[in-house]
């Protein structure tokens, strides 16, 4: 160990400054809980957390909402994941709330935006008053615009037009009854960001996220995975392909990549080429509308 | 982005500037910005067909893309063609990865500009060549004295306009001097651009030999950032966010034995380096003690400085919480309960004498009342008595403490200077302050 005086790099200040405001949360919230998919931004934040109260265990819970279409392999892994933290993990699920008719299957048979209300009945049940998210600002244009703390009403919504400044590292979190406020740690990271923070911390992801031989046929310039959710048509043919996902949502919106990065060092590489953003590479649900992912936000979603 | 062959290494060891950038519609910010994102390529070809695709909708051709589009997040913004609220962007060189704050310029500039200054290293203000300084270039550069941003750049964009003309540019630049020696921003780099045509924006153009200085880009990738600038000069301070005490338990696969009387204080250092075996002085046990331990759940650290966030062991056993402050030896500002500040409303209620508040300043949150004493004239820089402030006005006022608190001299000593002013009924954040204990009204 020596006397260091070497400017911090950049991933030393996105880590200080998603600790921070990590602790800040613990502090001045009574219950917080974080969003929790077994994605590689949510794996991110949870690492974060882990390093913000060390040697102490994270002083709150785990949310996911379980669409009922994510894809096996995560669902697992995140339950691995969760029991490594020994943190505790709650799942709200759309299957239920369409069993019992409070929601209906859509017409394309996405679920994506039929998490919100799940995740808000959630929220309430929970009583949770800070809930922390995986989103980050360069993953799209609304996103780009939205506070680290963003404070969202009795049902869950986004109202741009009138956020609270955020200046210097002072966060103001007051919210009334009813109102919660939804946290980004990890606004300030890109997608390369992230993956070269995997790569220093030696964080554990889902082998999804790196290349391998798969079932997969061709779709609007994507490659999808053959399976229950999302079926080849008949002019549509399967083929066995290496692939990866860039990112790991719903089975019937996510889509993957043509890859042979099947480690941190090739993705890596992979990633600050990449000529196409991670959601417009892999995301059905966000090619939908300019405007598809400040309609979600506004409507409640994360 | 391009990249170097050993990607793993260069995204690991690059250093970060956050800066933003101010100036009208018409002084082409969007312009430029779209065009620092353009040619640093940090536009993706997914994002550059969906733009180019709406551009020829609205009639730009021959593959003109109107570069606003990249920026305008929401709907209202792009259905309007107006900028509603800073927005962040991200892009890397080979040196550097940066931050943007898109701070804009017409609605709302004072709110906005504090917003994308106050955690800026620099900012980049845009001035039209043909119009030179305007009342917003003047409004916008008093607010950016005033807050104390590092870096100052002042981009003369539509260089293309005056034909690259030396003497026409000679002209504007000597306006522009006088004004920044006036507001008191000695140190500003002029760059004569063309955003449009991309001279002087990631690369020194041929089209303007007389100027000598390097591109913004190039400006941008050397500028030290805040910390790199004080870390070593400032005196160390750290605002206590929480206590550590592992008996609630401990983090998976730790020894409890070896943690059984492990106590810590967390925080992120404000300003300055703390050493292992540094004397501090603590806030408010009035105390003094000794650093033992600078831990990070990666190990144990000789030093740190800002903005790290770590745990520090302190030697005796002070009682320390939330809202404690620590501070080199000597160092700490005097706790008081009355502060000289000026002050910068946000909402359209703005702020007047007898207002309950909040204040919010490091880790502590504290009721107080603001009166308000004076409102400064941006145009003629005086100042006048006043007892309201609209939002977007600057003024001065008295706050009082219900509590005192440390608060440091912003002109000396920056973010531990600032606070938040905070209405207690609605929650909202309605106004920035800084200390500014000596009248300094330029």
């Amino acid at each position: 160990m020596s006397i260091d005086h070497t400017p911090l790099s950049t991933l030393d200040v996105l880590e200080s400054e998603a600790i921070h405001i990590i602790r800040e949360v613990a502090a001045e919230f009574e219950k917080p809980v974080l969003l929790f998919s077994g994605g590689k931004d949510s794996v991110t934040v949870l690492h974060l957390a882990a390093k913000a109260f060390w040697p102490a265990k994270i002083p709150f819970g785990l949310l996911h909402v379980d669409t009922g279409h994510n894809f096996p392999e995560i669902l697992k892994f995140r339950d691995e994941t969760a029991a490594r933290y020994g943190i505790d993990l709650s799942v709200a699920k759309v299957q239920d709330y369409i069993d019992d008719g409070r929601l209906h299957e859509r017409a394309d048979g996405t679920r994506n935006t039929l998490q919100t209300q799940p995740l808000i009945d959630a929220i309430a049940e929970g009583g949770y008053d800070a809930v922390f998210g995986g989103a980050r600002r360069d993953e799209d244009k609304a996103r780009a615009k939205e506070r680290i703390f963003s404070l969202r009403d009795e049902f869950g919504q986004w109202d741009p037009s009138n956020q609270r400044p955020e200046l210097w590292n002072l966060y103001n979190g007051r919210h009334v009854n009813g109102e919660h406020v939804r946290v980004f740690p990890i606004s300030n990271f890109t997608e390369l960001d992230v993956w070269s923070y995997i790569a220093r911390e030696n964080i554990a992801l889902a082998h999804l996220y790196y290349a391998h031989e798969r079932e997969v046929f061709q779709r609007d310039g994507m490659w999808w995975s053959t399976g229950e959710f999302s079926a080849p048509r008949p002019d549509e043919s399967v083929i066995r392909k290496s692939v990866r996902y860039r990112t790991v949502g719903d089975m019937s919106c996510t889509g993957a990549v043509e890859s042979d990065a099947d480690d941190i060092s090739s993705v890596l590489a992979e990633v600050a080429v990449t000529t196409v953003t991670e959601r417009g590479a892999t995301r059905a649900d966000d090619r939908i509308s300019a405007a598809a992912m400040e309609d979600r936000k506004k409507d409640g979603y994360f | 982005m391009t990249t170097t062959p050993d990607t793993t290494a260069a995204t690991q060891t690059k250093t970060l500037l956050r800066f933003a950038t101010a100036g009208s519609v018409d002084d082409g910010k969007s312009t430029l910005v779209g065009r620092l994102l353009h040619d640093a390529k940090a536009i993706l070809a997914d994002q550059l067909e969906a733009v180019t695709r709406t551009s020829e909708e609205r009639g730009f051709v021959g593959g003109e893309f109107d570069f606003a589009l990249l920026t305008d997040g929401l709907r209202a913004e792009r259905e309007q063609g107006i900028t509603i609220d800073v927005a962040y962007r991200y892009f890397a060189t080979d040196k550097r990865s940066f931050i943007l704050a898109d701070c804009p310029g017409h609605v709302q500039y004072t709110r906005n500009m504090v917003t994308g200054a106050t955690t800026a290293d620099a900012v980049v203000v845009l001035i039209d060549a043909r119009t030179g300084a305007t009342e917003q270039t003047r409004r916008h550069l008093t607010v950016v004295h005033r807050l104390g941003i590092g870096h100052v750049i002042l981009a003369i964009n539509k260089i293309d306009l005056l034909d690259y003309d030396q003497m026409a540019y000679a002209k504007v630049k000597a306006e522009i001097e006088a004004l920044t020696a006036e507001i008191g921003l000695d140190s500003a780099h002029l760059i004569p651009v063309s955003a449009l045509a991309g001279d002087n924006v990631a690369e020194v153009s041929a089209n303007t030999p007389w100027y000598q200085g390097p591109a913004l880009l190039e400006l941008l990738e050397n500028l030290p950032s805040k910390e790199e600038d004080t870390a070593d000069l400032e005196p160390f301070r750290l605002d206590v966010q929480s206590v550590l005490r592992p008996q609630g338990g401990l983090a998976p696969g730790l020894d409890p034995d070896e943690f059984r009387d492990y106590r810590a204080v967390t925080g992120q250092v404000t300003s300055g380096r703390i050493h292992l075996g540094d004397e501090i002085d603590v806030h408010p046990a009035g105390l003094r003690t000794t650093v033992v331990g600078i831990d990070t759940a990666n190990g144990p650290l000789e030093t740190a400085g800002a903005p790290l966030s770590v745990a520090l062991r302190l030697a005796d056993d002070i009682d320390t919480a939330r809202g404690s402050v620590l501070a080199a030896a000597g160092s700490l500002p005097e706790p008081r309960k009355a502060l000289r500040a000026e002050v910068f409303p946000f909402t359209s209620e703005g702020l007047r004498s007898g207002d309950r508040v909040l204040v919010k300043a490091g880790t502590s949150t504290v009721k107080a009342i603001v009166t308000i004493e004076s409102k400064h004239n941006l145009l003629t820089a005086g100042s006048e008595p006043a007892e309201v402030l609209a939002g977007n006005d600057i003024g001065t006022a008295q706050v009082k403490l219900a509590t005192a608190l440390p608060i440091a001299d912003f002109r000396e000593h920056g973010r531990a200077g600032g606070f938040l002013i905070i209405d207690p009924q609605t929650g909202s954040t309605v106004a920035a302050g800084i200390h500014t204990p000596e009248d300094e009204v330029s």
